[in-house]
């Protein structure tokens, strides 16, 4: 009987998969059976994958925010005094000619003065003066919307290489300052989320090595009625996929309440910005990769706890 | 079936806890091992279960030569061994039907034949209406009964039993081997340490004394005189 299975592939995958099934089930009992350590262990998977989801939701949101500021990264270019506007209107259109140029704008030093003027209530002051002391400047908008790392340090160079040039900077140089922040904290983030996850495999391991040894006298058994290591271990290693299961669902739930919790104050400090930005919540697939790592977590976790402590039960 | 040349067994601490061992049991045989508490009857089932390996010599079980079983292929092995222990060591999360029913499970039957066999099983120990109580809940002969259900459901060829009546009372003793006698008429080899000279003199089987490691020459392998404690 046992040789006839063993010969027909038919059979042994029923067999298979029969067994998958009464572990899948009877891991799902587990779970229900130490109700009190299943709830432990999914809350504390649960919160530990929601910092790092959380981390990430803030990232998401204050790209959002800070999205249409690319667009406003301009370079201003002083030119030299002795620079007059038919020597300005040329140098403008040897900017354009440079490949990551978009715009160059010449506003001449008389426009300059009326500008200021207008703006910096000196108006009096000005008048004092017999010479306009501002020079003309160019707006220059480079091409591209987030530059590649370098590029915009070549334009900056390329345009202050031009000898009518006195000096060129950003206008918005703070802006690129933040996206440097906050790819730092990107950074963070991710050693931060190896960690949690380290975190969250010693947590699995540890329950998992606590449940192979209250399970010693079941296991001695059934390794002398003849069980392989892969039949002891399945049960373990579904009861990690429940944890990860449950702990992924946890940390999606504390997210979600947590975005709902915040959504109303959010929405009314955007209105007072008068700004359309709204807190945009886990996506479908953001849920989904969540879910997967929590199971991977669950898996990985019962696995290698499996591996070491399975060996060390003898059997008397 | 079980033919032991020349084995010697030593623990991993060092203890020498079998010294030349020389012996032949024949399929379908029911013989006892005797002989005091650290005189070596564990080890030599242990080394019979592939529990442990024995350091020298040859052991050949069923036609196989146990040193050329590789520990990947233990567990298959073993399924054609039933086990009864000395405490019975029933799960006590789980019904008497299904404890009896585990080595099937291992083994991967289906439910329908699960069922049937198992029922057949507790049929034969006379514990059928008991099959979804608790073991806890049963007596120790009652227990020792599913234990032995548990042995023989899977139709091993050779039973091993490990003071089996270690916890119970003379008339449950005898009762038990009774058991184990019926099961060896049917053809299930039988091994049965135990040091309970009395009652191994009733059951007019063969008896293997063993003492400190060794089955003395002077006994023979009949021998019966050994005095338990």
């Amino acid at each position: 009987m046992r040789s006839k299975a063993r010969n027909n592939p038919g059979m042994l995958l029923r067999a298979w998969l029969l067994l998958h099934a009464q572990s899948f089930i009877y891991s799902l009992g587990q779970y229900y059976r130490n109700l009190l350590t299943s709830i432990l262990t999914t809350a504390v998977i649960g919160i530990s994958l929601a910092l790092p989801g959380g981390f990430y939701l803030l990232l998401e949101n204050a790209h959002q925010i800070t999205a249409g500021w690319d667009d406003s990264v301009q370079i201003t270019a002083f030119l030299k005094s002795d620079v007059d506007d038919a020597i300005a209107t040329e140098l403008v259109g040897r900017l354009l000619e440079y490949k990551n140029i978009e715009e160059a704008k010449l506003i001449n030093r008389d426009q300059v003065l009326a500008e200021y003027r207008e703006l910096s209530g000196f108006s009096e002051v000005i008048d004092i003066l017999d010479e306009n002391p501002l020079p003309s400047i160019i707006i220059i908008k480079p091409k591209l919307m987030t530059l590649p790392d370098g590029v915009d340090r070549l334009i900056i160079e390329f345009i202050s290489s031009q000898p009518e040039v006195e000096i060129a900077q950003y206008d918005q140089q703070w802006v690129k300052r933040l996206y440097g922040i906050i790819d730092i904290i990107q950074r963070c983030i991710i050693l931060f989320s190896v960690l949690i996850s380290f975190g969250v495999l010693l947590i699995v391991g540890n329950t998992i090595r606590m449940a192979i040894y209250n399970h010693r006298d079941e296991i001695e058994i059934t390794k002398l009625f003849g069980a392989t290591d892969y039949f002891i271990q399945r049960p373990f290693l579904y009861t990690g996929f429940w944890y990860g299961l449950s702990g992924g669902m946890a940390s999606w739930a504390l997210l979600t309440i947590t975005l709902q919790f915040l959504k109303q104050p959010v929405d009314r400090l955007a209105k007072l910005y008068a700004s359309e930005f709204s807190i945009s919540a886990l996506s479908g697939t953001e849920t989904m990769i969540m879910l997967l790592c929590g199971v991977f977590l669950g898996v990985f976790g019962s696995w290698i706890s499996v591996q070491r402590h399975l060996k060390t039960i003898e059997l008397n | 079936m079980i033919r032991f040349n020349n084995v010697h067994m030593q623990y991993r601490g060092g203890y020498l806890a079998l010294k030349n061992i020389n012996l032949h049991i024949e399929q379908g045989a029911m013989a006892f091992i005797a002989g005091r508490s650290g005189a070596g009857k564990s080890s030599m089932l242990r080394l019979i279960a592939l529990m442990e390996r024995h350091s020298r010599g040859q052991i050949i079980i069923n036609g196989q030569n146990l040193e050329r079983v590789r520990d990947s292929r233990i567990p298959y092995y073993r399924r054609n061994i039933g086990f009864v222990f000395q405490d019975h060591r029933l799960l006590r999360d789980r019904t008497v039907f299904d404890n009896v029913a585990l080595p099937l499970v291992i083994a991967g039957h289906r439910h329908t034949e699960i069922r049937k066999r198992v029922s057949a099983a507790l049929d034969k120990v006379g514990l059928l209406k008991k099959e979804s109580l608790n073991p806890i809940t049963l007596s120790a002969g009652e227990q020792q009964r599913v234990g032995i259900a548990r042995a023989v459901v899977h139709r091993p060829l050779l039973l091993l039993a490990d003071e089996p009546t270690g916890n119970l009372d003379p008339a449950l003793s005898l009762d038990t081997m009774k058991l184990f006698e019926q099961f060896n008429q049917v053809g299930v080899t039988v091994l049965i340490a135990s040091h309970d000279m009395e009652m191994i003199k009733k059951m007019h089987k063969r008896i293997i004394t063993l003492r400190e490691g060794r089955i003395p020459t002077h006994f023979g392998n009949t021998s019966a005189n050994e005095k338990s404690d």
